[in-house]
């Protein structure tokens, strides 16, 4: 807050280019689909709205739950990638490079099918939740390791001359300072993991994406399923990322 | 007396039966292909003033680093308050605790209001109750002179300020010696004095200090003994007068001349 007014009030002119965008893409849309002789027919989604928002409902669930093991994970990994044993430290070295080395549709195809059926497993749910927390439990250890790293060695230095033990350094001085500056990058981290969660719809789990496909194989009605998907991610996501901007602006400066 | 290293050890030996407080012996450090500090001899007694003093990358902040366990020795051998700490090896926290640090851009916790930056550690290492580890740090503030900064937060405060906290900060550990690594250098020069003022009423009430230093006012006026390092070497040492006014070794004589013409 402190921080936040330096960019926030537009000037006029910048506001009237702004619109200026807005209408021409908005127009050359209107144009492009005015040309097709398209007949929009709406009617569609409204009567889908029940099976849209009980999609909405599992994509947040399933980014929810994929985010708190992924913080989990990330917290485990960023210790271990601290550590002062290098065997330890090549055990996150190896998660992080393995997971952030693959697409993540790949990773949900082994979990899906490689991994589950070897333990007997049949939730797709579940399943889907534990590959995405493992994918960004590799991206939530690196940015907290980036945090814990962007804090001064004086920091830690000063704790132990007190007599402080290396973990309560860690724990009441380094981490603390760590935390504040690792917010930003965590809420944009949850962003991209809302969206990944799309990937989900090819493992079977009827999640937002699945529903608009399965809406859009029953009704035939492509621009309405798609458009209105994007749209609802959208008003996830822009939300989110607003406030990861401003909480960015807000932590950044010198803190 | 003046002459170098063992002879420093040998004031130390004079003093009678009662054990150094901190003794160095044989004790070097390594960066690389750097010897920041080349076997060390140097004890320090109780009650004993010691202010180190030597060019830039002479390697008198390592030299007290080395006390702490900040820098671990390569060779040799640190003994801190009757404990011998081998090469390769830290000292464990509850000896840290023993030896307050003073740094030369502060540390303060930006995280913490001052009165938490000086109970964090009571609070935490000695399991001091909250109340108590209060009351002592409010003192402590009084004392260098920053009883209304109790609720500020470190940002708030000018540089002496965020320097005499962290004096405060240190002594909150009740530790029985007190090491200053160039604690003026990064001050602007009308607030030099206010900390040296804090640091000579810490020597007159008997703390055993140990200070890393450019000012030679300080130096003469506290010191019972001064150190001149050059090129990782403890060259000479001796009461300040003589190594001021006569000093025994060319390079130490070059040094303070040179510092003498930057004035």
């Amino acid at each position: 807050m402190r921080y936040g007014a330096r960019s926030q009030a537009l000037t006029g002119r910048q506001l009237a280019a702004r619109a200026a965008v807005l209408g021409l893409v908005g127009g050359a849309l209107w144009l492009a689909l005015a040309r097709m002789e398209y007949r929009w027919d709406w009617s569609v989604v409204w009567d889908y709205r029940a099976q849209f928002a009980a999609g909405l409902e599992l994509t947040l669930l399933l980014s929810l739950g994929g985010m708190a093991i992924g913080m989990a994970l990330g917290a485990v990994g960023c210790l271990l990638r601290v550590s002062q044993r290098d065997a330890v430290r090549f055990v996150a070295l190896l998660y992080v490079e393995l997971v952030r080395g693959t697409p993540l549709l790949v990773q949900l195809l082994i979990a899906y099918y490689c991994v589950a059926p070897r333990l007997g497993y049949d939730q797709p749910r579940i399943i889907g939740m534990a590959a995405l927390g493992v994918f960004a439990g590799a991206y939530v250890a690196e940015i907290l390791r980036a945090g814990l790293e962007s804090i001064e060695r004086g920091q830690t230095e000063a704790a132990l001359a007190l007599g402080l033990s290396r973990w309560q350094a860690l724990r009441l001085v380094v981490g603390p300072q760590a935390l504040r500056r690792v917010i930003p990058p965590l809420t944009g981290q949850f962003v991209s993991l809302v969206k990944d969660s799309s990937l989900l719809s090819i493992i079977a789990i009827a999640e937002l994406t699945k529903r608009a496909e399965l809406l859009q194989a029953s009704s035939l009605r492509v621009f309405e399923a798609y458009l209105t998907l994007a749209a609802l991610y959208l008003a996830i996501t822009f939300p989110l990322s607003r406030l990861a901007a401003r909480l960015e602006r807000r932590f950044t400066p010198g803190d | 007396m003046t002459e170098a290293a063992p002879a420093a050890q040998g004031a130390g030996a004079g003093a009678g039966a009662a054990p150094p407080l901190v003794a160095l012996r044989g004790v070097s450090k390594r960066f690389g292909e750097v010897v920041a500090v080349d076997r060390a001899h140097l004890e320090i007694r109780r009650g004993e003033k010691l202010v180190v003093i030597g060019p830039s990358g002479s390697g008198k902040s390592t030299l007290i680093r080395l006390i702490n366990g900040l820098e671990v020795a390569d060779e040799g051998e640190v003994e801190l308050l009757g404990q011998r700490i081998h090469a390769h090896h830290e000292p464990p926290p509850s000896l840290r605790a023993e030896c307050g640090m003073v740094f030369q851009h502060f540390h303060l916790f930006p995280h913490l209001r001052v009165l938490d930056n000086l109970t964090l550690a009571p609070r935490h290492v000695r399991r001091l109750p909250r109340a108590e580890a209060e009351a002592r740090a409010r003192e402590l503030l009084a004392r260098v002179g920053l009883a209304g900064k109790a609720a500020a937060w470190p940002a708030e405060l000018s540089g002496g300020e965020k320097q005499r906290v962290a004096i405060a900060r240190a002594l909150a550990m009740q530790p029985q010696i007190m090491l200053f690594d160039e604690p003026t250098s990064a001050l602007d020069p009308e607030m030099v004095g206010e900390v040296l003022e804090v640091m000579r009423e810490l020597a007159q009430g008997g703390m055993t200090m140990v200070v890393v230093t450019h000012e030679m006012g300080f130096a003469r006026a506290v010191a019972d003994r001064v150190v001149f390092m050059d090129a990782g070497r403890i060259v000479c040492s001796g009461p300040p007068a003589a190594m001021f006014d006569r000093p025994p070794h060319p390079r130490l004589q070059a040094f303070l001349a040179r510092i003498l013409s930057a004035r």
